[in-house]
Order: C-alpha cells, then sequence, then structure tokens
C-alpha cells in the first residue's frame, strides 16, 4: 500500500509505502529502563550534557528519552513498562510543514525526517507542532561553556571535544536538533555495500541506542522487507504506534504485552 | 458640493434657548473655535515641554537601553537559555507579547478606519492618537518576533530572496504567512497614518522656524491646500480607509493561525480567528481609552479636545467589543470542553486547578464579568480616569489571555512525560523594554507631530449647524462629499 503525501510545491509529491523503509521496534515487556541507550545515543551524536539545573528544568537535548509512569493512587502504585520515546520519522510528520525556512525536508530516499541544522534558523515551530514532543533545541553553546574547560597555557580546552563523533555535526545555539536514525550509520553501511555490489544485509550495522541495549529491546532494520527482523517483530500481534489517530504514520512500533 | 442635512438624535433639544446653547457647548462638534486659534493650541500643546516630561523621558531611555538593546544583545551573544522557554514550552514570553502588541495595534486602525468608513462623528479629536498606536504597537510586535528567533540574524532567510541555491521560504508555514501578513500590515497602517497627517504637517510647516520647519516641509511633501490636492488626498485616504479594515482582521486571523493550525491540545480550534481579532479590539480600545487619559492630563490644551462626549463613545464601543469577545471566548472553550478529547480534557483541568488557576480566573474575571459592570453606567463612562483603570484592567487581562494560551497551554500536551510549566526568567526584562520603547516613541511623536487631526476637527465644526425649525434648534450635520 503506498499513501500519497501529496506535499505539492517545492517539496514534490512523495509516495511512499504506508510503513515507510527504516523502521524500529521497541520491546517494553523486556526494556529495564537501564538508559544505556540514553547514554550511547548522547556519544554516537555529539550530544550536549546540559548540566543538572537546565535538564530539571527541561532543557535536556537527549535525543531518546526513558519515559516512566505509574498507575494508581500512592499507596497502591503499580509501575508499568518504561517506554523509551524518540523521534517516530512520521511518514506524515506534523513537524515539516511548519518550517518556514524548509530546515526540516522529508527525505525521498532513506524516507526520514531530516533536519538541517545549517538551515534552522530558530523558530522552534516544529518542536510545538511534534505530538511526541521529541525534538530538542540548542538553547546555549553548551559544549563551548567557559567553566567547564581547563585552562592550558593562557588557551581554554574542553577534554569532552575529544571523544566527538567526527561524522556527526556539532550544533551551535539556536538550531532544532533530533533524532535522525544515525542517519550517518546508514549511510556508511549503504557506502560499504555498494562499494562491494551488494545490498545491504539485515542486521549489518544498528543505531547506536539499538547496539547499546542490553536486553535487546530495541531493533532496527527494513520494515519494508518482510523476512527482516524488525519487521517480523512489527507484525506481532501486541505491537501499537503511538498516537497513530493523529494519522502521523510513526515508524518506531512499540511491543507490550505479550 | 452637495449638503444634506440630518437630524443629530443624540442631542437633546430644550425649548429654552439660554440652556439649549450651554447644552450643545458640551460637545467639541458645536464649540467651534476660529481656525488660527485651533492652530495655534495644537502648536502649543507640541511646543510646552516641562521639566517633568524630559524626567519621564531620561528614565524611559535608560530602560530602553538596558532592558531592550543590552538584553536583547546578551540574550543573541549567550543563546535563549537565559529566557525562560524549555520543552515543552518551546514558545514563550516574546511571543505572547507579539500577539499582545499587534492585539494593541488593532484598535488604532479600528477606530479610525471602520469609524472613517461609518462616519461617526466622535472619531474626529482622537483618530491620529489611535494610527499612533498601530504603528508603534507594531513596531514592538515585530521586534518581539525577532527575540524570539534562536538565530535572529539569519531571520533575512524567512523573506523570499533569489539566491543561487534556489533555497525558497517555505509557504506552507503559518509562519510565513505572518510574516507576509505583518509586513502588509505596518506598510499599509504607516500610510494610513501618514495621508491624514498631510494637512497638519503643511499647518505645521506654515507656522514653525528652524529645524522643525526643515522637519515639516519635507514631511508635508509641499501640501498647499489647494482644492485639488483635498480632492487627492481624500480620495486617498478613502482608498486606505477601506483597504486597510479587511487588512486589519486577516492579520490577527493570521497571528491566531500560528496557533490554530498545530496539533496542540487547546490550539487547534476553528474559532481562534474572530476570537483572537475580538480579543485584540478588546485589549486595543482599553489601550485607546488609557493614552486618550494621559493625553488629556498630560498635555496643554487638550481637555478642549478631549472631552467627555469622546470617553462615553469610547467606553460604549469597549461595552459592545466586551459583549463580542465573551462570546467568542465561550464558544472556544466550551466547545472544546464539549469535545472530550483526553489531551484536552487535561489542558482543561490543569487551567482551570493547576498552578495558573489564579491567572485563568483574573482572566475571565478582568476580560469578561467586571467590564460589562462598570460600562453600563454612564458616570463611570464619563469619568477620565475611570474608564482609562477600566482600559488598564482589560489589558492585564488580555495579556493573561495570551500568556494562558502560549507558555500554560504549551506545559500540557500528548505526552505526560514532559509536561511541565514555563517560568519567566529575563523574557521580563526584555518585556519592560518592549513597554518603555512603546512610551517612549509616543513621547517623541507627542512633541513632534500633531496628536490631534486638526483639520478634521475643522471640518467637522463646520459640518455641525443649529437650525431653526419653528422654534427649536436642531443641531444638523451636513455631508460634504
Amino acid at each position: 500500500m503506498t499513501v500519497d503525501l501529496n506535499l505539492v510545491g517545492a517539496k514534490g509529491a512523495i509516495a511512499e509505502a504506508a510503513e515507510g523503509k527504516w523502521g524500529m521496534s521497541i520491546d517494553q515487556d523486556i526494556c529495564t529502563g537501564c538508559q544505556a541507550c540514553v547514554a550511547a545515543c548522547a556519544m554516537e551524536n555529539n550530544i550536549s550534557f546540559v548540566g543538572e539545573e537546565d535538564a530539571g528544568y527541561g532543557r535536556s537535548q537527549h535525543w531518546i528519552r526513558i519515559e516512566r509512569f505509574w498507575e494508581g493512587a500512592y499507596p497502591e502504585v503499580k509501575a508499568t513498562p518504561f517506554q523509551p520515546m524518540l523521534c517516530q520519522q512520521c511518514g506524515h510528520a506534523p513537524c515539516e510543514p511548519v518550517c518556514p525556512v524548509f530546515a526540516t525536508p522529508h527525505s525521498e530516499a532513506e524516507q526520514l525526517n531530516l533536519q538541517v541544522y545549517n538551515r534552522c534558523v530558530g523558530t522552534r515551530y516544529c518542536a510545538n507542532n511534534c505530538p511526541y514532543q521529541v525534538r530538542s533545541f540548542n538553547w546555549r553553546d553548551y559544549h563551548t561553556i567557559p567553566e567547564r574547560g581547563n585552562m592550558v597555557n593562557g588557551t581554554l580546552v574542553f577534554p569532552l571535544h575529544n571523544q566527538f563523533n567526527p561524522d556527526v555535526t556539532v550544533r551551535r545555539r539556536g538550531v532544532m536538533e533530533k533524532c535522525t536514525f544515525c542517519i550517518q550509520r546508514i549511510h556508511k553501511a549503504q557506502d560499504k555495500a555498494k562499494s562491494e555490489g551488494r545490498e545491504v544485509e539485515d542486521g549489518e550495522f544498528t543505531t547506536a541506542c539499538a547496539q547499546a541495549c542490553p536486553a535487546n529491546a530495541i531493533t532496527f532494520g527494513r520494515v519494508d522487507h518482510p523476512e527482516s527482523l524488525v519487521s517480523q517483530l512489527t507484525h506481532q500481534k501486541r505491537g501499537e504506534k503511538h498516537l497513530e489517530e493523529l494519522n502521523t504514520l510513526p515508524r518506531v512500533t512499540y511491543l507490550k504485552e505479550g | 458640493m452637495a449638503v444634506a442635512s440630518k437630524y443629530l438624535p443624540g442631542a437633546k433639544q430644550a425649548h429654552d434657548t439660554h440652556h439649549e446653547e450651554e447644552d450643545h457647548k458640551q460637545y467639541l462638534m458645536f464649540d467651534p473655535k476660529p481656525r488660527g486659534e485651533m492652530n495655534a493650541m495644537v502648536m502649543e500643546s507640541m511646543h510646552t515641554t516641562s521639566w517633568k516630561f524630559w524626567v519621564v523621558f531620561g528614565i524611559l531611555s535608560v530602560i530602553v537601553a538596558v532592558c531592550f538593546f543590552y538584553a536583547w544583545g546578551y540574550m543573541i551573544a549567550e543563546g535563549l537559555w537565559v529566557a525562560g522557554v524549555m520543552r515543552p514550552s518551546y514558545w514563550g514570553i516574546f511571543l505572547v507579547n507579539t500577539v499582545f502588541w499587534i492585539g494593541i495595534s488593532h484598535a488604532g486602525t479600528f477606530i479610525s478606519a471602520i469609524l472613517r468608513v461609518f462616519k461617526a462623528e466622535f472619531r474626529r479629536p482622537f483618530t491620529r492618537a489611535a494610527e499612533l498606536m498601530t504603528t508603534f504597537g507594531l513596531i514592538q510586535a515585530g521586534a518581539s518576533i525577532f527575540m524570539h528567533m534562536g538565530r535572529v540574524w539569519l531571520s533575512y532567510w524567512m523573506f523570499p530572496l533569489p539566491n543561487e541555491r534556489q533555497l525558497w521560504p517555505n509557504f506552507h508555514s503559518p509562519l510565513m504567512w505572518d510574516l507576509l501578513a505583518i509586513t502588509t500590515y505596518v506598510l499599509g497602517s504607516t500610510m494610513y497614518l501618514f495621508l491624514p497627517l498631510i494637512p497638519d504637517l503643511a499647518m505645521a510647516r506654515d507656522r514653525s522656524t528652524g529645524w522643525r520647519k526643515t522637519f515639516y516641509k519635507i514631511l508635508a511633501l509641499g501640501f498647499r491646500g489647494t482644492e485639488g490636492e483635498w480632492r487627492h488626498l481624500i480620495t486617498a485616504m478613502n482608498f486606505f480607509a477601506f483597504a486597510i479594515i479587511p487588512v486589519m482582521f486577516s492579520v490577527h486571523t493570521i497571528v491566531s493561525w500560528d496557533f490554530a493550525m498545530a496539533m496542540r491540545p487547546g490550539w487547534s480550534s476553528t474559532v481562534y480567528g474572530p476570537y483572537f481579532v475580538l480579543g485584540a479590539l478588546h485589549s486595543g480600545m482599553g489601550a485607546v481609552a488609557v493614552v486618550l487619559f494621559i493625553m488629556r492630563t498630560t498635555m496643554k490644551h487638550m481637555d478642549y479636545f478631549i472631552r467627555k462626549e469622546h470617553f462615553d463613545a469610547l467606553g460604549k464601543l469597549m461595552l459592545m467589543v466586551t459583549f463580542a469577545y465573551t462570546y467568542f471566548f465561550f464558544n472556544d472553550y466550551i466547545v472544546q470542553w464539549y469535545g472530550g478529547d483526553v489531551a484536552t480534557d487535561n489542558l482543561l483541568h490543569w487551567l482551570e486547578e493547576g498552578p495558573m488557576a489564579w491567572m485563568f480566573f483574573q482572566m475571565v474575571a478582568f476580560n469578561i464579568i467586571i467590564p460589562p459592570l462598570l460600562l453600563w453606567s454612564k458616570k463611570i463612562r464619563q469619568t477620565p480616569w475611570l474608564l482609562a483603570l477600566i482600559g488598564i484592567m482589560i489589558n492585564v487581562g488580555m495579556y493573561w489571555e495570551r500568556y494562558i494560551i502560549i507558555p500554560v497551554t504549551l506545559s500540557i500536551n500528548r505526552m505526560p512525560f514532559t509536561w511541565k510549566l514555563f517560568e519567566p526568567r529575563m523574557d521580563v526584562f526584555l518585556t519592560i523594554g518592549t513597554f518603555s520603547m512603546f512610551l517612549l516613541f509616543y513621547m517623541l511623536a507627542s512633541r513632534l507631530i500633531p496628536l490631534i487631526p486638526v483639520w478634521e476637527v475643522q471640518e467637522g465644526q463646520m459640518a455641525h449647524s443649529l437650525r431653526k425649525v419653528g422654534k427649536a434648534h436642531v443641531p444638523t450635520l451636513s455631508d460634504f462629499e
């Protein structure tokens, strides 16, 4: 089945598969809430460390977060499964049409939502319109806060800069960012496969969060290939997508109560 | 010049001729002064500047320098971190200010254009003051939008400038519509301010010397007051008066679409367009009352031009707008509540019993409950300071309304894990900065521009006359056009 997204004008009409190309499944029944995915994502994608105070005020920039909820009132509290939340790479994304400068276009090739950092002017409309609240804004140049550097021979040195991933841009203040499904890894795997004259195999590479998950709760791959692991998991009966009623066509499936 | 006289029902009829004249004298239109004297009065009100003016002017300049320019520069250098915005309230006080100032700017055009089109006679002495409010309010609204942007130094990327990379702004985005609508409104309303100003500038040119003479000479565009010039001017003003009304309605509707087009509980409401337009008029009318009160109390000779009858008429207008606003307010909230969407239900509970409930109920009281309770009384309407106080109250209520629509509503969304209440930070200074700048511009304008459209008042006084019908003197109005 194809869906006509019919975004006329400068974007051209994009018709893409309802299930998309790249997808993810997250098994909430085996997620332990250990936050390894959050840490791995931060390392892989050069995400800023905003510090305790700002994170407490709602300025943490993690592209994936572990949401925890409780059911019931105080004495009879029952914890519900952890819910990792990240960009759902919607096929029909509410964030895309509202950007005045096309900084968040849709990739026809990868069928993902892109964020063009150097085009973003920081109106933050996309983040307001995101029903999943997974976009994070660079409120400040957190990488170069002077108090966090060391003074060596009269120049400020930031030791943490040594662990930056060279494949990923370091974002400056005033731009929006969000989960990219580790598009740098996708491209690397595709380049390798192309040079060897073959297709990318299922399980050949994965995103940083899926790689770090000790319980193997996160699975990433091609959802449009019926034999891939992620599509088999996705098509289980216990799979559900968040806020599907908004017609966003999310690409992340949550598995629960199997 | 076709002269058709019509009976003015507003004026009382008394059979005693002496009392009758006294009675009519309280109306500006029946209390004419010679042209030269009136011109001199307006010129004097511009030139008489006491030391108190300079003290207030100095204080405001310092506030603008610190709270507007320094604070904004600091924020550009440091990032929006210094303001209160965060997840989930990605939009904060800057957009509250934008919507507020655009609202203020509405009444100027409304009073001036709609009342001019409908030939409401009470508008004559204060159209200029209201039009100035439009222009200065829009300057603050524009500045607030730019403050809100993360990378304001790249804001020109939102303009459709041809470039070698063929990058183009996204006309699907409500923010682009907003940019175009506000730009149109700024240009239109500035021209609409300027056109009726030309005869007064020419009057000022003929009565001043030195640098002022040069200043007025340039601005008056060589206006001499010939028949042909007047005819062109009147035609142009009619054009703009009719054209600016739909622009005014569209601008605030489009501002409301910034919210109504988004998929947020509480925002995606189809009645937001007219609701915002009425909200804008509500706050704008209040602001006009405040400005008129300040003009009347601080400037020389203004008590001749701005009288109880004007406050009375404005009060009636405020009362009507309050009722219209009330209708749309309940139309918005009750329909959303009736819809029963879970996210909207959460939001409405948050508004009525959350930490900002005091603001919500204060808004309801200030905007909807208290104004009609006071404004029905003629005595209250005719007391300038009371009407100004009601105007301030309505504006506080309307500021709260926008505050509730933007940061407080944004606190609640479909992802309960992210719910968080917005805290104002350095945005407060910048808000004070925009308010001070507005007042500063107004003070400057009061020294440079005749705040009373003298020619319009004179035209009105010529058109009004008392005619003798039998034994009674009947007030009549001749239609010159």
